[in-house]
């Protein structure tokens, strides 16, 4: 289990920010820690990781105190056994594949390194240069490296903010899997609600540096809407009025809308602003795509 | 034509190439660390630091050769030094050659590294924290790899430029065969003697030489080697 409770102050998008969080992490569980940018996601793992120094506070995994500010205690990120994926993971580009996965290992097996590459689907690429990789398949080889650290938890910054829509989808299926084979406690970082339905088990959701809300996925977001059947949340691309009525043009996913409002639900709207588009009158259609 | 055949003739090239040689390899064991330093600290003086590594870019080589031979003098503070450790002065010697050209030359070798050292992802090097590896192990197995262009580029330059000096070689070392007559110095001997014969070989060898070099760094180095000669 990894304790934390931490405090910093960071310097927001909107000023200074009193970063306070006071969660317990159990093994085996994905979790995400969800939020806007600049309120301090991934500081927090990054305090986690030994990487960044908090102003105060306690993190104890397992009972070994990794930072503790009252008794002076800070291990550094060499002493703490964590397995981080960056957001643009990192990898070492003059080493191959395997080598990135062998010189992660405290111990060095090649064996060890070959099976993981083997249950991730990855043993073809395993005397590749990273450079030589797709975008989807250097994300699988940085998650790969960071098991073969043994860690004793896995932190993950955005990893699948760079890829296309498709190749996260299938990405997202995949961490799922890995995460279930090794059971590790799984940290990751992620504005995209979707994406944290999909795979998390429990929901960290910040706001302004402090805890909003916390539990299952379902519990966390589906209460935000319980009144309507049908919400997404969009941004306003455009809204223009056309003869008496206004139509707004909303940005959902992948899919671009157009919606028909009248001049009281328009006059607040500008592009940019974040939406939620919900109906409750029609019975939804779904088809296969 | 018989002189260019004698071993005399040849012996100011050898003492170049070995003068550049051994300035080149003490250049990269002070350099890399002197960059790695000014790269990842955050001390205060750093400004300081770097000016004074910058400073024989700006100064004329005969400023710094005068200072050198002053410190290098068995009256100066290096020269004392050296002369109690190894029995002789470091001016007019082949060592006082070699511990110019490295202060010299420091500034061709310390700012590739340290553009080196600036442009190495600091994710990459985060990562090997987390996977146990020391600062140590992370510099040779991480990021000196990363940035071989770099270490091909000072290493270069800072040969190159220890081959072309002339000012501080003889403001400090004179012009002792075999000892401190390198080839820029034999040039400019023969010429104050205007036997042209001799000057326009040991000129034509150099400049052959020099193209050489460049030849290769043009076509196998990389961008960023060419950009650090125009520079």
């Amino acid at each position: 289990m990894l304790k934390v409770h931490l405090f910093k102050k960071l310097q927001g998008a909107t000023g200074v920010i009193d970063f306070e969080v006071k969660c317990d992490f159990e093994k085996g569980v994905f979790w995400t820690i969800f939020g806007e940018s600049g309120i301090g996601k991934t500081t927090l793992l990054r305090m986690i990781a030994g990487l960044e120094t908090p102003d105060s506070g306690t993190i104890e995994m397992d009972g070994e105190v990794w930072f503790d500010s009252t008794k002076g205690i800070n291990l550094t990120p060499q002493k703490r056994r964590v397995g981080f994926v960056f957001q643009n993971y990192a990898l070492f580009e003059h080493m191959s594949v395997l080598e990135n996965l062998l010189f992660a290992q405290t111990h060095k097996d090649a064996k060890k390194a070959e099976k993981i590459l083997h249950v991730m689907g990855l043993d073809v690429l395993k005397n590749r240069l990273p450079s030589t990789l797709s975008g989807g398949q250097r994300q699988r080889i940085a998650l790969a490296r960071a098991i073969a650290q043994e860690p004793k938890v896995l932190l993950l910054d955005e990893p699948l903010s760079a890829l296309d829509a498709l190749t996260r989808s299938r990405l997202q299926d995949e961490l799922k899997k890995t995460h279930d084979i090794f059971k590790l406690a799984t940290l990751m970082v992620s504005h995209d609600r979707s994406e944290v339905f999909k795979l998390s088990d429990q929901v960290l959701w910040l706001k302004e540096g402090k805890i909003f809300n916390q539990g299952s996925p379902r519990k966390v977001f589906l209460s935000q809407h319980s009144t309507s059947k049908f919400a997404f949340e969009g941004e306003v691309l455009d809204c223009e009025k056309r003869d008496s009525i206004y139509v707004a043009t909303i940005g959902i996913g992948n899919t671009i809308v157009e919606v028909v409002l009248d001049e009281s639900e328009a006059i607040n709207l500008t592009v940019g602003t974040s939406v939620s588009v919900s109906t409750k009158a029609f019975a939804p259609i779904v088809k296969i795509i | 034509m018989n002189e260019i055949l004698s071993p005399a003739f040849w012996e100011p090239f050898g003492l170049t190439l070995e003068l550049a040689l051994i300035t080149t390899i003490f250049l990269y064991l002070v350099g890399i660390p002197l960059a790695y330093y000014l790269a990842f600290s955050k001390i205060r003086f750093k400004a300081i630091l770097e000016a004074v590594i910058a400073m024989p870019l700006v100064l004329p080589p005969s400023v710094l050769g005068f200072y050198f031979l002053l410190m290098f003098s068995q009256n100066g503070f290096l020269g004392a030094i050296w002369k109690e450790l190894f029995g002789h002065q470091l001016a007019f010697h082949f060592d006082g050659l070699v511990v110019g050209s490295i202060i010299f030359s420091l500034p061709f070798m310390v700012h590739p590294l340290l553009s080196g050292f600036k442009s190495v992802d600091r994710f990459s090097i985060e990562a090997a924290h987390t996977m146990g590896k020391s600062q140590i192990q992370t510099l040779f197995r991480v990021v000196l790899p990363a940035m071989k262009s770099s270490l091909a580029t000072g290493g270069v330059i800072s040969f190159a430029h220890t081959v072309g000096e002339f000012g501080v070689v003889l403001m400090i070392g004179g012009n002792i065969n075999g000892q401190t007559k390198v080839a820029s110095i034999a040039i400019y001997n023969e010429v104050e003697a205007l036997n042209y014969t001799m000057a326009h070989s040991y000129s034509l060898i150099l400049f052959a030489f020099s193209f050489a070099i460049l030849w290769l760094v043009y076509t196998k180095l990389g961008n960023e080697v060419k950009a650090s000669f125009h520079a």
